[in-house]
């Protein structure tokens, strides 16, 4: 009896003391950067490069969702330094006040980034005194060629049961209902019970006619020919395009959500003038560059534009033209009952 | 002494469990019984009476009962098969049923994808024969499908053990007094190998139950499981505690199967007379 409690108790102790080292280690830093980013977001030599460059060691921690680098960074198992998320959850953590301000004035590289994603980003930055704008793009249509009428310009295709059976929605419940409350005229950003239970009954009359519910196989049942169109990111269209040349990408003329991920530093952040240095970094054309090749989202460096070929110029899917993006807005809902009202309508819709 | 330093082997896993089962366990069980701001209540527990909630937890039950018949009812089979059989190298048979599970499950998954999709291999075999394509693919079928394909070998392998360890002489024994061969399939081997499928059935109606990929992959988003309500509440929707409160439920029925079948094994093996 007596071992079996002494083992526990050296159990428990070799736990704790795990759990204790995890915490301490990260804690202290010197020329050290924890940064924190979506997964495959970002060329992995690159890391190398910049310590290469300024002695700075980088820490590099993923998630995948924006929801979970949030619960994670509030959690305060590791304390990061630099957090790359998107839109909505940059305003929730500027307006919970976990950013400090960045002086983008004087690094060498950020004039790269052009004035109208400064402009994009005041939607949830609204001085640009916090975030640095990284990758953008915009939820479209990406449908076959061969299968479908004309240009899909219009979310109308949809809805009207032209196409039942063969469409792919986003197994997302923001994405699903921003484009929905588009088609229907209203702001994707909108916090009106009314408006969104609309959405909701239009999605559930809908749900016969679609395939299937999918997040990443989305593009890849659209290049199998599997369906005729799929709910899906620009860059997603781009790697679609490539696998399978009969595969376009629009942005209907309702208008769509436009997505910004930026970079932010964190208020914790013991070191700015590294973090300065790290942000200064990507905005560099090589490293951008080189960024923008491995994950080919659209980037708002004007450089990297500037040096593309004329085919990347002139993809929708890459380099959105202005004219697309008129109707288009930038996703800031932060409204804790909104959100929660939109879960549950989501849940309702896909128990039909 | 010796007794006691063999217990000091057992403590690696006593940490293992400790931290990955009992530890996570009480976070789930917490979170299940407190809202966002921590104080108590049930809300998160009863949620399982919501109708949402209760239809996902309908299909779950119903998709994991079919899943388990269906293995039942090919293993059974096999094992009474290969037990009669001349072939009794034991190792063979158990590396073609382990075969398949040297591939990862979700690749195996979207393999049965591919061939069932709407421009899949199927319906290209039937297309060619001038047949009418098939919707095989986001239907509870194909979830069926997938499950069976995965927790398979889980149903096979102990049923072929139960069924292979029934000694020959208590066959014989019922043959010289007077069994013919549905008797004995029925009122002997059918009892004697009850163990191996009651854990058979634990080990495919559990995880068949907690399932949500083969869910997304398969039924294309469109059927939505327990397993795929508490994915979303942990995932997107930020409720951990509403998550936590349904992962309850769920453990709660898991342990309903255990208590019963567990209990079917051994009064299966004691009503045959055999020491367990």
């Amino acid at each position: 009896m007596k071992r079996r409690i002494v083992s526990i108790i050296c159990a428990m102790a070799c736990l704790t003391s795990l759990l204790t080292g995890c915490g301490n280690g990260s804690a202290k830093s010197g020329d050290t950067l924890t940064i924190f980013n979506y997964s495959e977001y970002l060329e992995p030599e690159m890391l190398e490069l910049f310590t290469q460059e300024t002695g700075i060691e980088v820490k590099y921690e993923e998630a995948t969702t924006p929801e979970e680098l949030y619960t994670k960074y509030k959690s305060g198992g590791i304390s990061y330094d630099l957090i790359c998320t998107s839109d909505y959850m940059i305003k929730r953590l500027i307006d919970e006040e976990e950013a400090q301000p960045v002086n983008f004035g004087i690094m060498s590289n950020s004039s790269n980034i052009g004035q109208k994603y400064w402009t994009m980003a005041r939607s949830f930055d609204p001085d640009n005194t916090y975030a640095l704008p990284y990758f953008w793009g915009t939820v479209g249509l990406l449908y076959d060629k061969t299968r479908v009428n004309g240009t899909p310009d219009s979310w109308s295709v949809l809805f009207n049961g032209d196409y039942s059976g063969d469409i792919i929605m986003q197994d997302s419940m923001r994405d699903s209902f921003m484009i929905t409350l588009k088609y229907l005229g209203y702001s994707i950003n909108t916090t009106d019970e009314n408006e969104l239970r609309e959405a909701a009954e239009l999605l559930t009359a809908q749900k016969p006619d679609v395939q299937a519910y999918l997040v990443d196989e989305a593009r890849d049942e659209i290049v199998a020919g599997n369906a005729a169109m799929a709910v899906v990111y620009s860059g997603e269209a781009f790697l679609g395009n490539l696998y399978n040349p009969d595969l376009a990408y629009v942005i209907p003329k309702e208008g769509s959500e436009v997505w910004m991920d930026a970079w932010i530093v964190t208020k914790n952040c013991q070191n700015p003038d590294a973090a300065a240095k790290f942000l200064d970094f990507l905005c560099r054309k090589d490293v951008a560059t080189a960024n923008f090749e491995y994950i080919y989202y659209s980037t708002p460096n004007e450089a990297v534009i500037k040096s593309m070929d004329n085919e990347l110029k002139n993809d929708p899917a890459v380099v959105p033209p202005d004219s697309c993006l008129e109707n288009c807005e930038v996703c800031t809902q932060t409204d804790e009952a909104t959100t929660e009202l939109i879960s549950e309508l989501w849940k309702e819709i896909k128990a039909q | 002494m010796n007794r006691n330093r063999a217990r000091l082997l057992s403590i690696p896993y006593v940490i293992w469990v400790i931290g990955f089962t009992v530890i996570p366990i009480i976070f789930i069980i917490g979170r299940a019984v407190t809202d966002e701001n921590g104080s108590l209540t049930a809300a998160n527990l009863l949620a399982i009476f919501d109708p949402i909630h209760r239809k996902a937890l309908y299909l779950s039950l119903a998709l994991a009962f079919i899943s388990t018949l269906i293995c039942i009812l090919l293993a059974f089979p096999v094992a009474v098969i290969l037990r009669g059989s001349r072939f009794r190298k034991k190792s063979i048979i158990l590396f073609v049923l382990i075969l398949p599970m040297w591939m990862n499950f979700i690749l195996r998954i979207l393999a049965i994808q591919m061939l069932i999709s709407n421009n899949g291999l199927i319906n290209h075999v039937l297309e060619m024969a001038s047949l009418p394509a098939l919707r095989l693919i986001n239907t509870p079928g194909a979830i069926v499908l997938g499950m069976v394909y995965d927790y398979l070998p889980y149903m096979m392998l102990p049923v072929l053990n139960s069924v292979l360890a029934i000694p020959e002489d208590v066959i014989e024994a019922a043959k010289d007094l007077g069994a013919n061969r549905k008797e004995v399939l029925s009122r002997i081997i059918l009892p004697l190998s009850l163990s191996g499928i009651g854990s058979g059935i634990t080990m495919v109606f559990v995880p068949s139950m907690t399932e949500f990929v083969i869910a997304n992959i398969l039924g294309g988003g469109k059927l939505q499981l327990l397993g795929n309500v508490i994915e979303q509440e942990f995932t997107t929707s930020m409720n951990w505690n509403l998550g936590s409160g349904l992962s309850v439920t769920l453990m709660v029925f898991v342990l309903i199967t255990s208590i019963i079948f567990g209990r079917s094994n051994e009064s299966g093996t004691r009503a045959a007379g055999l020491p367990i």
